[in-house]
This record gives structure tokens, sequence and C-alpha cells, in this order.
């Protein structure tokens, strides 16, 4: 499991998004999801977000218990509502729409 | 568990059942083992249900564990919907089957391309946690269409396809395509992928839906081809292969009455238990009442008996029927009768097959009528109808059940083959109702046109209804004329009439021959006696004719003696004289001078 946390200042006002990935291994649609999602939170959530990056591969497990099906997968899971994104997240407009970031 | 044959015919590859009844016979013992099926299909043609019946059979059977992904519908309706069937596929959800519910909700976003990389890998651990021998994709191309890219879906596939390679499962992959007709053309090529391809279809007939299963392709083995008919019954889907691969039907020797002694003694002594018997005949021509008869008879020697009648009701037949002395009544009140009435445009013939099928599991009949088993084939389509009333024959003889079936033909000419339905060649015997119409007179008369392996009268009988039932006459075949009714009557009394007559010729006959015999007697008589006096007469001339002679020789020697004559030579003769020995001495005086003159 990779584990990538941003930097949290400690007087954090900002609302945290936590978000997490679930990825199989190097898949070109995961590699390019991962590259998307943090050009996304680099520039819309600056330090405002926490990420879990899952590879399916070695943590099948926990994947079917999160009920994920296809790879790349995005759960947001707060604030709520709860959203889920599916695909590589090439799309950045609708995933801006999915995390409510306008 | 469900027996799994194998062909003979070749070698054929290792298979595993589906326990599915009728599709394991289709494909010589099931599906290809460790390889993938495709059961493609429209909506709602059964895919899911083919599926899930292997699973729920490969588990209850064999106890093998499955996986069932659904992507199409969540797992709490394919429950729901399975919870129709006996399976208690909610129980082996909880141990024996795993669902994965692979639909995405509406909810969902989606933002670029995804694969199923992720998602293989967690069946592939729940399949190594649970031992599953099976696998199940169920609807596919709901997940790939959302791919909206052909190269990817086909990607996907190929995916799937070597991940059930390296994993060797039996896995059955289901997809709402229709073989090239659709716009989802593009799945085609998951026909060329897979080992085995069964094709589920819908249609409306006659506006009966009709369920049809084929198989398409079957790598490395032969199978049955063609569009087969499907049904769904409380035990799930059942393929009505068309004829069971072996018929095991046993022979039975022993005799059961057709209803009546008259019918018995035409068929030699009666039908066989456990044959069949078709009935045809056009409508009106006493089919209902010879199988209400076979039915009455069975019941009076005890035996159940189950009644089906299609498009007339129970009631109605009954009350018929008593009008000719059958009574059926006291039968059906002891339970020894039971009467099914179906409505055949309602449901499709497979249906009725189904719902027969649950009649002969309650009432485990002995004997048993179907009248007409025609009307299947108003139940859309007639392929199906054929398939079924096949079936359903093979059925009833599988149970050692004596059936009658009524067929309503459309021709006069049994020849013509009676019945759509094509069941002729199925039935052990054969009985044919026909009119004959002549001189205002309609009568009816019954054929048998086949009995297998009994001797039958080849000779049409007149049937007579009357309050005493059914009864047979013979009809009238003299001078290559067949009669009946009124006419067979006056035919009978004209005969009657010309034996008389011809008595009474006879009898004028012998009379003139005694008389001639006397006159000719009386000739011989009158002959013989002018034979005796001609005889006297001629007795009578040749003593005169002596007596002539001998008064001349007489007269000839007065005459010598009177002349003193010489005496004749005669005279000389020691002996000649000695005839008239009154006078002895004259004589030979007489002879002398004979002799001498």
């Amino acid at each position: 499991m990779t584990r990538k946390k941003a930097k949290r200042p400690a007087d954090a006002v900002v609302t945290m998004v936590v978000l997490k990935l679930y990825i199989a291994d190097t898949a070109p649609n995961s590699a390019r999801a991962i590259a998307n999602l943090a050009a996304i939170c680099k520039e819309y959530l600056g330090d405002g977000f926490e990420l879990e990056i899952i590879d399916v591969l070695e943590y099948p497990q926990r994947a079917l218990a999160d009920g994920i099906i296809v790879t790349p997968s995005l759960t947001k899971l707060s604030p709520s509502p709860l959203t889920k994104i599916v695909g590589n997240l090439s799309d950045t407009r609708s995933v801006l729409h999915a995390l409510g970031i306008t | 568990m469900k027996a799994t044959k194998r062909s003979t015919a070749r070698p054929t590859p290792a298979k595993v059942a589906t326990g599915i009844p009728g599709l394991d016979e289709l494909s010589y013992g099931g599906l290809k083992a460790n390889r993938t099926s495709l059961i493609m299909g429209g909506p709602g043609s059964g895919k899911t249900v083919v599926a899930l019946q292997t699973l729920v059979n490969a588990a209850r059977a064999r106890n093998e564990p499955g996986i069932f992904v659904a992507f199409e519908e969540t797992v709490e309706q394919i429950l729901a919907d399975a919870a129709g069937f006996d399976w208690g596929l909610r129980a082996l959800a909880k141990s024996k089957l795993f669902f994965l519910e692979a639909r995405l909700s509406p909810d969902v976003v989606q933002s670029g391309e995804f694969d199923l990389r992720g998602m293989l890998a967690m069946l592939k651990a729940k399949k190594d946690e649970i031992g599953a021998r099976w696998i199940v994709f169920d609807g596919v191309d709901v997940l790939l269409t959302l791919l909206h890219n052909p190269i990817a879906e086909m990607r996907e596939v190929y995916r799937i396809r070597d991940w059930l390679a390296d994993n060797a499962v039996n896995a059955i992959v289901t997809a709402k395509i229709d073989g090239g007709m659709s716009a989802s053309a593009n799945y085609d090529f998951m026909q060329f992928m897979m080992d085995c391809v069964i094709r589920l279809s819908r249609r409306l007939e006659n506006g009966v839906s009709l369920h049809r299963l084929q198989i398409t392709k079957y790598r490395g083995s032969d199978f049955v081809a063609g569009e087969h008919p499907v049904s769904f019954g409380s035990s799930g889907m059942e393929v009505g292969a068309p004829e069971p691969p072996e018929i095991k039907h046993a022979a039975s020797t022993e005799r059961v009455s057709a209803g009546f002694e008259r019918l018995d003694r035409m068929l030699g002594g009666g039908l066989f238990r456990g044959s069949s018997t078709l009935i045809t005949g056009v409508p009106g021509t006493s089919k209902t009442t010879l199988a209400g008869k076979f039915a009455e008879a069975a019941c009076l020697r005890g035996e159940r008996t189950l009644f089906v009648s299609f498009d007339e009701g129970a009631d109605p037949i009954v009350r018929n029927l008593s009008s000719v002395g059958i009574h059926l009544r006291p039968h059906i009140k002891s339970g020894l009768l039971r009467m099914y009435s179906g409505r055949t445009e309602s449901i499709g013939a497979e249906d009725h097959l189904v719902k027969l099928k649950s009649l002969l599991r309650e009432h485990r009949p002995r004997c048993m009528v179907i009248d007409p088993l025609s009307a299947l084939a108003k139940a859309g389509g007639l392929i199906a109808a054929r398939a079924v009333a096949n079936r359903l024959i093979y059925l009833v003889k599988d149970g050692g059940v004596t059936v009658f079936i009524t067929a309503i033909s459309e021709g006069e000419d049994p020849q013509t083959e009676a019945t759509e339905l094509q069941i002729s060649t199925v039935a052990d015997t054969w009985i044919h109702l026909s009119y004959i119409v002549r001189s205002g007179e309609r009568n009816r008369a019954l054929t048998i046109i086949k009995s297998r392996g009994t001797w039958h009268s080849n000779q049409v009988r007149e049937l007579i209804l009357s309050k005493a039932g059914p009864m047979l006459a013979d009809v009238y075949t003299a001078g290559g004329e067949v009669l009946m009714g009124t006419l067979r009557w006056e035919k009978e009394e004209e005969d009657k009439v010309r034996t008389t007559q011809r008595h009474l010729d006879f009898d004028d006959k012998r009379g003139a021959l005694q008389v001639a015999e006397a006159d000719t007697h009386a000739r011989v008589t009158a002959l013989q006696l002018s034979l005796d006096r001609q005889r006297v007469e001629l007795a009578r001339y040749s003593k005169d004719n002596d007596a002539r002679i001998t008064s001349s020789t007489e007269r000839e020697q007065k005459l010598g003696r009177i002349r003193n004559a010489d005496p004749t030579e005669r005279a000389l003769a020691p002996s000649g004289g000695k005839r008239n020995g009154s006078n002895a001495s004259n004589k030979g005086k007489a002879d002398g001078q004979r002799n001498g003159g």
C-alpha cells in the first residue's frame, strides 16, 4: 500500500478532502490516473487533501470490501456526500465537479 | 446429480454437466471443462437463468463453489428473481456461491478510460479463497459499453479471456447480443474467442412468447444443432431436446382395455400397458367419447387416471360423456380420476408441458387422456408444439403410463398425415375415426390404421353411440360397397329377403326336378313293360315257328306216305326222330324220308 500524505498545516481551517485511489499496479490507466489526480490536487486543493492509493493487485480483499469494481477508481470519503469516480481521470472537468470543486 | 453422458462418436473434451435438463443432452455432456462458454441473447431470453442454474447445480450436486459476477443487476435483484425457482439460492449465496456486484451505480462519475485488471485481481483472490470451480460473468457488455470505445471493449474482453485461461475454471460469460443483429455487432468477436457458444432467443409467435436455445459452436465436440424450445418451471430452465438420445421404454406384454370389449377384440386383446394410442378424426367423430370410455374403463379397474382436455372445460366433458353412458363423476369424487382443462392460447406449448409434468408428478396416473393434443399447435409455434407433443409422449411413456391421445385431423384421409403435430409415428396404436356420408346420413367409421406388436383387425367398423356407450358394428361390405347406418340396415333386410327367395327358388327347383325324375322313372317303367311284352311276343313267335316247322314235316311225311315214297335218309339214322316220343315209329320213317328228299 502506498500512502501519500499531503502536508498538513497545524492550523488547518480548510476542509480536508479525503480521497482513496484504487489502482492496478502500473497499468496504463492506473498510471495515468495517478498523474491526473496529482495534477488536479496540486492545482485545486493545494494542501487540503488526504490521498490513499491502494494497489488492488496487492490488496484485492480490501478492494472487494470497499466495493471496487474497476480500476482506476477514485473515492471521495470526505466531505460528504461520498463520491465515486471511475476511469483514468482524464476528464478534469467531471472530476472537479464530482469532488465538489468548482 | 445428473449423469454425464459422453458421445461415443469421437473423443470429446472433458465436459462438465450444467444439470439443465436437455442442455446436457444437446451438448453431449455439458460445457467444456475449464473453458469459457458464451451465452448470448436478447433481453429476457434466459441468459442469467442458464448461468445461475448451472452454478446452483454444480454447487448442490458436486459441491463445487462458484462466483457470480453481476454486471447488470444488483445481487439483491438476482436473488429475488431466482426466488421463484426451488434452488435455495439465498442459502447458497451464503455458503457455496459468491456474488460480486459489478454494476456501476448511476451515481458513479466516469472520467476517462478504466479497465478490469483490478477486478480480475479481486476475483482471483476470491476464487483462491473459496476454491471456486465456476465463474460467471453475467452481462459483461453492460459495463464494457461504458468505455464508449470498441477497441477498449475488445481489449477488456481479451483480458477476461486470458484471465480465465490462466485460472482454469469453468466459465460462463453472458452478453446481451443477438448475434450480429443488433448494434452490438462488435461483440461478434466474442464468439470466435469462446469454446462454446449458446444462443438464446425469445420471440413472439401468434402472440405467444417462445423461448429458444441453440448451440452455435462447440470447439472439439459434436452437438445437436438447431433451435430447441426452452421452458421454465419451478426447477428452472428446461431445454426440449428433440428426442431422448436413447429410448428406454420397457415393453410390457400386459394388455389393458381400450374401453370396451369389441374394440379390444379389434386390437387383438386390448392395448399394451404403457403404450400410446392416437385417435384422429375430424370434429364430431367421437374422439372424446372413445377417450372417455377408455378413462372410465381405467377407473373401473381402479387405476389412477389423468384426463387432460384443452379448450373444453372438465364439466361439459363429464356431462356430455354421461349422455352416452360414460360416467366419470363418481371417479372424480373418489379421487381416482383427475380432470385438467387447459386453455391453449394463453400460454406457450412448453408451459403446458411443464404444467402437465407437474400434474403427472402429483397424480401419478397409470392411464392418461390428452384431448385433443392437436390443440397444442394453437399455443403458438407449430415447431414448438411438435417438439412438446413428442416430448410429452416420451415423458408419459417413460413413466409407463398408458396414454390415449386425440388429435383433430384436417382431412378425411388419414394417409395425408392426420395431425399437424406429426405424432403418428410416435404413437403405438393409431385409430382413425371418420364420417361416411351416404343418402342423407352421417355415420361414424372406425379404422385401426396401425397397432404395433399386435394383431389387429383391418376392417372398417361402424361406431354407434347409444345410451349404453359406444359400440361397434360390422359394416356391410358386399360387392365392394361399404354401407352403414340405415343403408346397412336396408341392405341387410334386402339380404334377408334375398335369402328367403333363394330358399324358395331352391324348393321350386327341387320340386321340378322331382317331377322330372318321377316322369323319367315312369317312362322307364313303361319301357320295361313294353320290353317284357316284346320278349313274350318274341318267345311266342319262336314257338309258332317250331310248330310250323313240325307241322310241315308231318305234312311231308303224310304226303310221302300217301304217295308211298322211299324212306328218307333221315329215317335210317338211329336216333333221328326221338324228339317227338309220342309218334316215334312214324317219326323214324319221316326222318329217313326228309334226308332222302
